[in-house]
């Protein structure tokens, strides 16, 4: 008799708690999408609802973004840093994911979290240090400078989710290949690397996004509008002075976060996975 | 694998041995590239960045390495915004943990079961993760803002602004604008960041927990809170403890939501470790400094370390 009416009192919570949960997450990325369509006149008019568009909505400002702002450099150069660190965290991260899962005995298998303390070892401790060593090698003010330094942050991360992943391959695949006649390396590159491809295409977006998100290393190596990211460049250069193009700033935003939130999204279980193997299982 | 052939003994001690020398070589070699990056642009600037802390370098002289003792310590200490950031970076940090514990409690909970539009509420969960840390500070700082802020909009509607209201006659809440509201915007600010990150590390460990457990106590007739409290809230403790250190490093160390979101402000009220880190190192040129008050962060990052390693190895063991 009291069953049913808390199990519906139960699920209603759970709604109301997921609708609270996802408004409070979304509020920040529904008032970036709605501005951009704002014309001026009515964004910077308190007295009305600004939730509705007042007089009708406008690509005007997107049209702006794109052809008379810096966002397509920026765009450009965040796009080139990340192809380069992409193909050098893979050239490292998956070797090395490999090599941890199965050829350095049980510390390797364990070394997870030592793997993602590594990840977040604060920048904010680094980026002096590092700032002499890419003024040093003459990279300051280029974007090279971030593709060298960049890969600091992918390597131990995309290394931690890449163990977890040849973790959960069984070993005997391995060993199935080796005595078919192939070596260690041949049965990593035959067997388990395929296994392994749908890992590979999360470091791919992980490493991508890593790189896209870092704010301090660009904000300390580069000065020059032609090699900032859009990292940097966009809160740097399309904010002048008190005046904030506002509705260009959140296209930037949404043209960069709309996609990366999707393709995170798609791989959220794939994160809750690296982490249940991380903690131990 | 020759040895294998019929009639070899099986699995001799020697080859055996060598197989795992082997494998054990070709596992380094396959390791080095990454050991070789981390130790020249992390293990490196991790040691110079101790050792600038003590010298005198400056953006104009960079790799000027003179010792200099404490000075730069003593000259930092003497400067009131030291115990300022220090005592900020502690507030922001704790402040967001309080609250990220329960949100990423609560939220982990939820997305344990199965549900219609579970993939979309995934996915939306995911917005505040995947958008650049500054993009995100910017696209607070315009929710926030002092005049056209939707979130006043609403209090004003609701009454609770504007004249008559409960925080009236002002008809904004200026939340960036004032010493104590400015402080937990930027909490409120990284707790929506870090949720994505804080949930995901909690579902880990809440998946894991045998799903026995909750059958039985559901068989005794335990409610919802009980079961909450009395089994999966212990069971969670340990990845409570990791998703809480791991989310309060990134917070400690970050620097781009406060330089974007309030420079500081207003006043030095929002300042801490790591952006005055920034402001003095690179901004005012003073590399020495700026490495030193980057250095406050390492006995943190430490501790951190140490727990969480500890915790991770000894699981193993158990």
């Amino acid at each position: 008799m009291t069953a049913l009416p808390s199990r519906f009192w139960g699920r209603l919570g759970f709604y109301i708690l997921l609708l609270l949960l996802s408004l409070f997450v979304l509020v920040p990325g529904i008032w970036m999408v709605l501005t951009i369509f704002k014309r001026s006149s009515d964004l910077y008019n308190a007295q009305v609802d600004p939730f509705l568009y007042h007089p009708s909505p406008t690509l005007k400002h997107l049209v702006y973004l794109f052809t008379q702002s810096p966002f397509l450099t920026f765009a450009l150069n965040s796009l080139i840093i990340g192809v380069c660190v992409v193909a050098i965290t893979l050239l490292v991260a998956v070797p090395a994911a490999y090599a941890l899962a199965r050829l350095t005995g049980r510390w390797g298998r364990d070394s997870g979290m030592a793997l993602f303390l590594v990840y977040l070892i604060p920048p904010t401790l680094l980026f002096i240090p590092l700032y002499q060593l890419v003024t040093a090698l003459g990279l300051a003010n280029t974007i090279w400078s971030l593709v060298l330094v960049y890969p600091t942050i992918a390597i131990p991360f995309c290394s931690w989710l890449l163990l977890g992943f040849f973790k959960s391959i069984p070993a005997t695949l391995d060993e199935a290949a080796m005595i078919d006649g192939n070596s260690r390396f041949g049965a990593f590159r035959k067997v388990a690397l395929p296994q392994a491809l749908p890992g590979i295409a999360a470091c791919v977006v992980f490493a991508f996004s890593l790189q896209l998100s870092n704010y301090i290393y660009a904000a300390t190596f580069v000065t020059s509008t032609g090699a900032m990211t859009v990292s940097f460049g966009v809160p740097t250069e399309m904010i002048r002075g008190d005046v904030f193009f506002w509705q260009a700033l959140m296209g930037a935003n949404a043209v960069v976060a709309i996609p990366l939130t999707i393709a995170y999204g798609l791989l959220f279980n794939r994160l809750v996975m690296g982490f249940q193997s991380a903690e131990g299982g | 694998m020759q040895e294998g052939l019929p009639g070899a003994p099986p699995r001799a001690e020697a080859p055996t041995s060598a197989i795992v020398d082997r494998e054990r070589a070709l596992g380094w070699l396959m390791l080095s590239p990454a050991l070789l990056y981390i130790v020249a642009f992390v293990g490196v600037p991790f040691v110079l960045a101790i050792l600038l802390a003590f010298s005198n370098a400056t953006v104009g002289n960079p790799t000027s390495f003179h010792f200099v003792g404490f000075a730069n310590f003593a000259r930092i200490l003497q400067q009131p915004q030291f115990l300022i950031s220090l005592r900020n970076s502690a507030t922001v940090t704790l402040g967001t943990l309080v609250v990220l514990v329960v949100l990423a409690t609560i939220t982990s909970e939820l997305l344990a079961r199965d549900f219609r539009g579970k993939r979309l509420v995934q996915i939306v969960l995911m917005l505040p993760w995947a958008m650049p840390v500054s993009l995100a500070a910017i696209n607070w700082l315009w929710l926030l803002d002092s005049q056209f802020s939707p979130i006043d909009w609403i209090f004003r509607q609701l009454h609770v602004l504007g004249p008559g209201g409960l925080f009236g006659p002002s008809m904004h809440f200026y939340y960036l604008g004032r010493t104590d509201l400015a402080l937990a915007s930027v909490i409120m600010v990284y707790v929506w960041r870090m949720l994505p990150l804080a949930t995901i590390i909690v579902l880990a460990g809440r998946l894991s927990i045998p799903r026995e457990r909750f059958e039985q106590a559901e068989i005794d007739g335990a409610g919802f809170m009980r079961v909450l409290f009395r089994i999966t809230v212990p069971a969670l403790m340990p990845v409570l403890v990791v998703a809480l250190l791991f989310t309060g490093l990134l917070v400690i160390g970050d620097m781009a939501t406060v330089d974007l979101l309030t420079r500081g402000g207003p006043g030095d009220s929002t300042q801490v470790l790591p952006y005055w880190a920034y402001l003095t190192g690179i901004q005012g040129g003073d590399l020495s400094a700026g490495a030193a008050v980057a250095l406050f962060l390492l006995p943190v990052l430490l501790a951190i370390s140490i727990v969480v390693l500890r915790y991770a190895y000894r699981s193993e063991d158990a």
